[in-house]
């Protein structure tokens, strides 16, 4: 059991084993605890290819954003692999500038099976950390290579990173980063082609019909130099301004919580269809009868739905 | 679904031998556990602090460089004062069996030395665990 | 009698049902045969010892003209107790130095770091000044004794150490001999003491190249080094084709600096692993004499034959050894001294029975020591050279280690060489997944340890071990306290900035470095002021 007083200041021991409850779906009750405590931190999201440096990037941005005596969770994500379902999780050792800092949690998650960049339950563990008086929450995916959509959906600002050496692999992520990132950064802005990726993705944003009057900024940083960081935390920051200022914040919030209440609807209805409706003794017969061409699958579903309306 | 057991590796200190601490990651990931690994150089403070704030089950530290009898006690030393004693510590590398004794009356639950088999070592983890 | 009739009464007859494979993977005939050597031409793949390309030797006489040097890496302790150590194992016919430092030393730290706790002395001699290298060096004639100093990033300021020793027993600096391992493409891949990313490590090594090559020009400057990588896991190919590359990768970067190659390769060295399977580890040592050679003709068009030489020294495998049944690790040992000896090694370490357990103590460093006295005065293996030339087996062997090498190198090429090879984590990704898989056929019982996976024993193993006091720690401080009071300590600082200047601005660091360490300036002290310039490396986490 979590003691919500000791969460909601932020008590490291106590955030770590909620979020492990979290995680292995054993304290039901808590995501109702503390959602009212939540809605408060800001949300980044840091996602692109293996390698490309996101891990190195939260460790440079990190600092910036605890100035001001602001509080930082971070999620970063890695496989479990599917062959054995364990996972090395190796992201911290990038960070392990922030690992003694008081106003840092950092939390290692394993997909557990999950595809599209996150963890199925990293939303909810964002919500402890939410709830635990976090100010930012960074959130780094998997980066399998290939644009991870799920990221975009939880949350405010979307940096998409890219390297000179993903050269081809962009052509063919294109469309999907023009889709998530708010921000594009090209990193490790000290090897050569840099400058050339930048001129190209500049032109592929500038293709792209202008519906919105946020010009995504495509900035240059070199992580493990520090450089372009502090471009780049401002960015962010201005993005968030944006936001707040025209109002997005709120409908893109409002749009984020009616996919995550459909998603978690659709969830429970599914449940309740495997746990109440379907026989799935009787719905084993049918399908025998349907591979003998009896019966049409659009037969047995008829049979279900009546049981529903 | 089977609680995951979750376990954190650590190199603590100057120490650069990473072959065992690196086998051992791989095997313990390959019998499905969600294996933290540190990196290198690592302070004891940090062990401990990234231990709690990925709620392992237990840390793994693998020491060859002879420092065991100042870190391992360290690190015990710290999860008592963060009240973190819930967490299980083991360890392995090149120590000798007289101060395996005393790390063991210390509070290390277990040792493991050169020649160990990884299939022993996950199967004595499971058994501590579950 | 056909060689169609043999294998036909061979493939009737029983084959034990193991893997014939050695631990590089290749697999192995039962039977070689001039077929096997099908293209071979004597003068052009082998020729004579001392000619190129130098498969059979790099010297005309090899052994008949002189043993390879008997040279135990040892250190511990405090400077005292290690040159006591020094003086034992030149009393019992050693014939070389090799200085083992404690972990703080290896990282540039002083004794009094907080990372340095617990560690002082303990895995090696505790070095913080030139007044800790005196120690370590009062009575041995620099001018007889050549020293070999595994010491990576802080090698400039050991070697400055030495120099400075040497001049004050008067022994100048253009006669001293010796080596400092200097290799830290390896450390990136394989040993992990490192301090400053690999371009400003690159930019010291260089430094040094042209330094030593005008004023110590007898000095190993370089042991490019094979042994830690098969330590960390590799097989016999991996170590083979990482060590070449990375030794071709300081000729790219000593020419690109401006200087012809042949002012620094001549003085360029290896250092190379003796492992489990006798015949691979002979022929990898005389593949690596040839593809050298070959390359450094054909690509780097050097014009001096010194700079076609793959000199080396050979370290038997820890890694082999094991803490069950620890007597046997002897005749491990024994094997491994031979192939190296067989391999035609220019100096050897031994390991000790004790391996597994802690440093070696006297008795066992001795018994390791005989062992290669046995080999080079009882066992006559020393009197002609390369006996196992033109053998079908260790030929056909050699020519599969070289075709495989070259597959390696086109690999690294494609990765753009091996620094970002390094950044991509490439060498530490294959490295670590062979010895996960070393690992896995050991408990699969697909390769055997005697004493781990066969023939095991219950036992209980009483075996005399070393010990470090923990009073090292304390004394070693002391000393180091005391040097901080009497040294000039405004001329330390304005040494120390003269070496900042010189790191940024792009001079050559050695003279600044010398310098410092001539005022006492600590190991530490100078490490941390290059550090404030070069930033620090992070390992990029590669399974
Ligand atoms: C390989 C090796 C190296 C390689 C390391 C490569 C690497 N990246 O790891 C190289 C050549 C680089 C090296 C260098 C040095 N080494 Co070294 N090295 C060894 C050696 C030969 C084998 C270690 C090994 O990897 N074994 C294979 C792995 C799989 O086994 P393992 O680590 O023991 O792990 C097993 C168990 O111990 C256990 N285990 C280990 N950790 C953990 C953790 C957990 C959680 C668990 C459950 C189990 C567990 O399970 C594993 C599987 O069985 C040992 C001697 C020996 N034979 O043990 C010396 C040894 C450890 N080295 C030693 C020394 C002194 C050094 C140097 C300091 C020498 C010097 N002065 O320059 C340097 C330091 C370099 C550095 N950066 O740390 C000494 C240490 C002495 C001491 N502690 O008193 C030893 C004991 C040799 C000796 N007798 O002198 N070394
Ligand atoms: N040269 C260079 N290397 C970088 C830069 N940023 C990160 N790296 C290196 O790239 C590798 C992968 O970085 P990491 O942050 O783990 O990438 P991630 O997989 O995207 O999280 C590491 O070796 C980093 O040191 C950079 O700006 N320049
Ligand atoms: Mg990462």
């Amino acid at each position: 059991m979590t003691n919500l007083q000791n969460l909601l200041k932020a008590d490291k021991i106590t955030i770590a084993r909620a979020i492990t409850q979290v995680e292995n779906g054993t304290d039901p009750k808590l995501l109702e605890e503390i959602f009212p405590h939540t809605g408060n931190a800001y949300y980044i999201g840091i996602t692109g290819p293996p390698g490309a440096g996101k891990s190195s990037l939260v460790n440079a941005i990190v600092p910036k954003l605890l100035e001001n005596n602001k509080k930082v969770g971070i999620i970063a994500v890695d496989p479990t692999s599917p062959f054995s379902g364990g996972a090395l999780l190796g992201d911290r050792i990038r960070m392990n500038d922030l690992a003694l800092n008081e106003n840092v949690f950092i939390r290692s998650m394993a997909t557990r099976g999950s595809l599209g960049g996150l963890a199925s339950k990293t939303k909810d563990v964002a919500l402890v950390l939410d709830a635990a008086g976090m100010d930012y929450i960074v959130i780094e995916t998997v980066g399998v290579g290939q644009v991870e959509l799920d990221i975009a959906q939880v949350c405010d600002t979307t940096v998409v990173v890219l390297v000179p050496e993903s050269g081809d692999a962009i052509q063919a992520m294109k469309a999907g980063i023009l889709e998530v990132a708010d921000i594009l950064v090209v990193n490790k802005g000290d090897r050569s082609g840099a400058d050339r990726l930048i001129l190209e993705m500049k032109f592929a944003f500038e293709l792209r019909a202008h519906n919105t009057d946020w010009h995504n900024p495509i900035l240059k940083t070199t992580a493990i130099e520090n450089i372009g960081i502090d471009e780049l935390v401002s960015t962010i920051k201005s993005h968030k301004e944006h936001l707040e200022k025209s109002g997005k914040l709120e409908i893109e919030r409002k749009n984020k919580l009616t996919l995550r209440v459909n998603e978690l609807i659709e969830e429970r209805i599914k449940s309740h269809l495997h746990e109440y409706v379907i026989d799935q003794k009787q719905l084993k017969k049918m399908i025998d009868k349907a591979y003998e061409r009896k019966i049409t699958p659009q037969y047995i579903i008829d049979e279900i739905a009546k049981k529903i309306f | 679904m089977e609680k995951k057991i979750r376990i954190l590796i650590g190199k603590p200190g100057l120490d650069g031998h990473d072959r065992g601490a690196k086998v051992i990651a791989a095997a313990l990931r390959d019998a499905g556990f969600e294996v933290i690994y540190t990196g290198l150089h690592q302070l004891s403070e940090s062990i401990v602090e990234a231990a709690i704030q990925e709620d392992v089950d237990i840390i793994g530290l693998s020491i060859l460089s002879g420092a065991h009898m100042t870190i391992f006690p360290k690190i015990l030393d710290l999860l008592k004062q963060k009240n973190a004693e819930h967490i299980i510590v083991i360890g392995g590398g090149i120590i000798p069996e007289e101060d395996i004794k005393k790390l063991l009356k210390m509070g290390v639950k277990r040792i493991f030395t050169p020649g160990a088999p990884t299939n022993e070592i996950v199967y004595y983890i499971k058994s501590i665990i579950h | 009698m056909s060689k169609d009739n043999w294998k036909e009464k061979f493939s009737k007859l029983k084959e034990r049902d193991i893997n014939f494979s050695n631990l590089s993977k290749i697999k192995i005939n039962p039977l070689y045969t001039p077929d096997d050597n099908k293209d071979f031409d004597y003068e052009k793949d082998l020729s004579y010892p001392g000619e190129y390309p130098f498969t059979r030797g790099v010297y005309p006489n090899m052994y008949r003209g002189r043993l390879w040097t008997m040279r135990q890496f040892s250190g511990f302790g405090t400077p005292k107790d290690t040159n006591n150590r020094y003086k034992y194992l030149l009393k019992h016919g050693q014939t070389g130095l090799s200085v083992a430092f404690d972990f703080p030393t290896l990282y540039g730290k002083d004794s009094d770091d907080p990372m340095s706790l617990g560690e002082v002395g303990k895995c090696g001699v505790a070095i913080d000044t030139l007044r800790d290298m005196e120690i370590l060096f009062d009575g041995i004639p620099l001018e007889k004794i050549s020293t070999s100093m595994t010491i990576n990033p802080p090698a400039a300021m050991l070697l400055a150490m030495y120099i400075v020793v040497g001049e004050k027993q008067g022994v100048p600096k253009e006669v001293l001999t010796g080596t400092i391992q200097n290799d830290m493409l390896k450390e990136y891949q394989a040993q992990k003491t490192w301090i400053y990313p690999p371009e400003p490590s690159m930019r010291i090594i260089t430094d040094i190249l042209e330094y030593c090559s005008e004023n110590v020009p007898k000095w190993n400057t370089i042991s490019i080094s094979g042994y830690h990588i098969r330590e960390a896991g590799s097989t016999a190919l991996q170590e083979l084709a990482f060590t070449l590359a990375n030794g071709f990768t300081y000729v790219d970067y000593g020419i690109n600096k401006g200087l012809p190659v042949d002012t620094f390769a001549p003085r360029l060295s290896f250092f190379f692993n003796s492992h489990l399977d006798f015949f691979e580890e002979i022929a990898k040592y005389r593949a690596a004499r040839r593809i050298w050679a070959k390359l450094m003709k054909d690509k780097y068009h050097a014009q001096d034959p010194k700079s076609y030489l793959v000199r080396f020294h050979t370290q038997t495998a820890g890694c082999s050894l094991t803490a069950q049944q620890p007597e046997n690790n002897i005749i491990r040992t024994a094997f491994q001294g031979l192939a190296a000896v067989l391999g035609g090694t220019q100096s050897l370490h031994t390991n000790s029975m004790d391996e597994t357990y802690a440093l070696p103590t006297e008795k066992a460093v001795k018994i390791a020591l005989r062992t290669q006295q046995l080999i080079a005065y009882e066992t006559g293996v020393p009197n002609t050279i390369d006996p196992l030339g033109g053998s079908y087996y260790v030929e056909a062997l050699t020519d599969e280690l070289e075709k495989l090498t070259y597959e390696y190198f086109d690999k690294i090429e494609t990765l753009g060489g091996v620094v970002p090879a390094i950044e991509k984590g490439f060498f530490q990704r294959e490295i670590s997944r062979s010895a996960y898989e070393y690992q896995k056929a050991l408990e699969k019982k697909e390769k055997y340890h005697v004493g781990v996976n066969i023939f095991e024993e219950k036992e209980n193993v009483e075996i005399e071990l070393l010990k470090i006091p923990e009073e090292v720690e304390i004394d070693q401080n002391k000393s180091l306290k005391n040097v901080k009071q009497e040294r000039n300590n405004s001329k330390v600082k304005s040494t120390l900035i003269h070496l900042r200047n010189a790191a940024e601005n792009g001079e050559n660091l050695m003279p600044r470095i010398l310098d410092c360490v001539r005022e006492y300036a600590t190991l530490g002290e100078m490490c941390g002021t290059l550090k404030e310039v070069f930033g620090i490396y992070k390992e990029p986490i590669i399974f």
